[in-house]
């Protein structure tokens, strides 16, 4: 019930805020082609469903401003994480972004001694700026649209990411990433490096007793845009693995992202987050709803 | 004809092979903005050049009656636009045309395009080629070769 409430919060927000905009006067507006904006990932990111990528979110051109608020559910097999939150894209060249994540083990947390439903919660504030080439338009050139940013990650649970050997609470991951359109392929392919300490995306804090120091992990991605709004894709994600107690593995998804039109999309996946504190194959499903304006 | 003549022509013709070989060859239409999609497979995808008149005959209308863009096509020689771009769409995805428009910056230059305009009309670009029929990997080929020409027409 919870989760609904999420969706509705959001899509009423999203309605509301681009008649406030409307209203207003400001220049927002809805000049790319869809789905070329990509999704917004369970970071809170443009990108696919796990990965960044180099797009800047919302549907604005150069020449405006582009928001979007977005809830995901991600349904696992011993776990469940809720992520909502909002993204803005100035000009199409730097984008913004805030997401709360709400990990909640549920039953699984009264084995791993925490308490029945104990819920790590994290903020991450997003910034990324697009520095070269253009994943669009750019399409008589090998040259990416390449962007740079960082994640500002904070967990509300450092007392029990200590107690697992946990270094820190607070955490920044900085990343470059490169997103390619392959138009007459109809491919988008996108890989990213990311320097980072965290654990379990920082759900379980950041660096530990195992290694605490950063390292790059890759995300890479491949979609097949089947029509203008259907595309369909995978992607990969590796992870550090910093905490002795608990193994942490690479995520995996295949995905299918639908534009219902410019205002609303739609995100449903298989996902495979790989072993979690100590609990195996975390796979399940992933959804994603995105209202934008 | 002579032995002689025979030969003579030969070598005319393997001298003349050679270079075109040897020189880059010149862009055959460049005002049309890019080089045609190699092979026919698109052009078919089309429907050929009536496909390609059907789009346009839907197309040209829709970007005139089009609340974004409308504006930018007053006064504008309708008849000779969609001529033009029948021509350079048939060029482009491989077909049996000759573009010989003007040059797509020189065309577009004073009219101060942005961005919107141009996605604006790849949109209803798309939608003319929905109702044609044209399968979207098809129309992602072509789209392909439109999209660059952004670095010339759009201006502001
Ligand atoms: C890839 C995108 C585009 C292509 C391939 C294209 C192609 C053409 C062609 C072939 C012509 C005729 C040239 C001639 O008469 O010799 C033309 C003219 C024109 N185009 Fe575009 N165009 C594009 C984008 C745009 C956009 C975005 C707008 C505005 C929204 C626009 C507005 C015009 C206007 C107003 C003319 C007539 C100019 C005149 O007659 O002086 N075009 N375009």
């Amino acid at each position: 019930m919870r989760r609904v409430t999420y969706f509705l919060a959001a899509l009423a927000l999203g309605a509301s805020a681009s008649a406030a905009a409307q209203a207003a006067d400001l220049p927002f507006e809805s000049g790319k082609l869809l789905l070329t904006g990509g999704v917004t990932n369970v970071e809170g990111v443009g990108g696919g469903g796990l990965a960044n990528w180099a797009t800047i979110t919302g549907y604005e051109t150069r020449d405006a401003i582009g928001a979007n608020v977005h809830a995901t559910y991600v349904g696992l097999k011993d776990y469940d994480l809720r992520t909502y939150g909002v993204g803005v894209g100035f000009y199409d060249r730097v984008e913004l972004s805030y997401a709360r994540q709400e990990f909640d083990t549920g039953s699984t947390g009264a084995k791993l001694g925490l308490g029945r439903g104990f819920t790590f919660n994290q903020d991450i504030v997003g910034v990324k700026v697009k520095v070269a080439g253009d994943a669009v338009y750019d399409q008589d050139r090998w040259l990416p649209q390449i962007a740079v940013g960082a994640e500002f990650k904070s967990n509300d649970k450092g007392a029990i990411i200590h107690a697992v050997g946990g270094k820190k609470d607070t955490g920044v991951d900085y990343y470059v990433s490169a997103t390619k359109l392959v138009l007459d392929k109809s491919l988008l392919l996108n890989g990213t490096v990311r320097m980072t300490k965290a654990n379990q995306y920082g759900l379980l804090g950041f660096g530990g007793d195992k290694h605490d120091d950063y390292r790059p992990q890759f995300e890479g991605s491949a979609a097949y845009l089947i029509s203008k709004r259907l595309a369909v894709g995978a992607e990969v994600r590796t992870k550090p693995d910093n905490l002795g107690f608990a193994k942490e593995t690479r995520a995996f998804d295949v995905f299918g992202a639908y534009a219902v039109n410019k205002n609303l999309s739609m995100t449903l996946a298989y996902v495979d987050l790989g072993d979690i504190a100590t609990f195996k194959d975390q796979r399940g499903v992933y959804l994603s709803l995105q209202a934008g304006f | 004809m002579t032995k002689f003549h025979t030969a003579a022509l030969a070598a005319i013709a393997t001298l003349m092979a050679g270079s075109a070989l040897a020189e880059p060859q010149p862009m055959a239409n460049p005002a049309a903005g890019a080089e045609p999609i190699v092979g026919d497979a698109t052009y078919k995808a089309f429907h050929e050049k009536e496909g390609i008149s059907r789009i346009m005959a839907d197309f040209v209308p829709r970007i005139t009656t089009d609340p974004r863009i409308k504006a930018r096509f007053e006064g504008v020689n309708l008849i000779r636009l969609q001529l033009m771009l029948t021509n350079q769409v048939c060029y482009l995805t491989g077909g049996p045309c000759e573009y010989g428009g003007r040059d797509m910056k020189e065309v577009h230059a004073s009219l101060g395009l942005t961005n919107l305009d141009f996605n604006a009309l790849a949109e209803d670009l798309q939608l003319s080629m929905d109702k044609e029929g044209v399968p979207f990997t098809a129309q992602n080929q072509l789209v392909a070769k439109l999209a660059p020409m952004q670095r010339v027409i759009v201006t502001k």
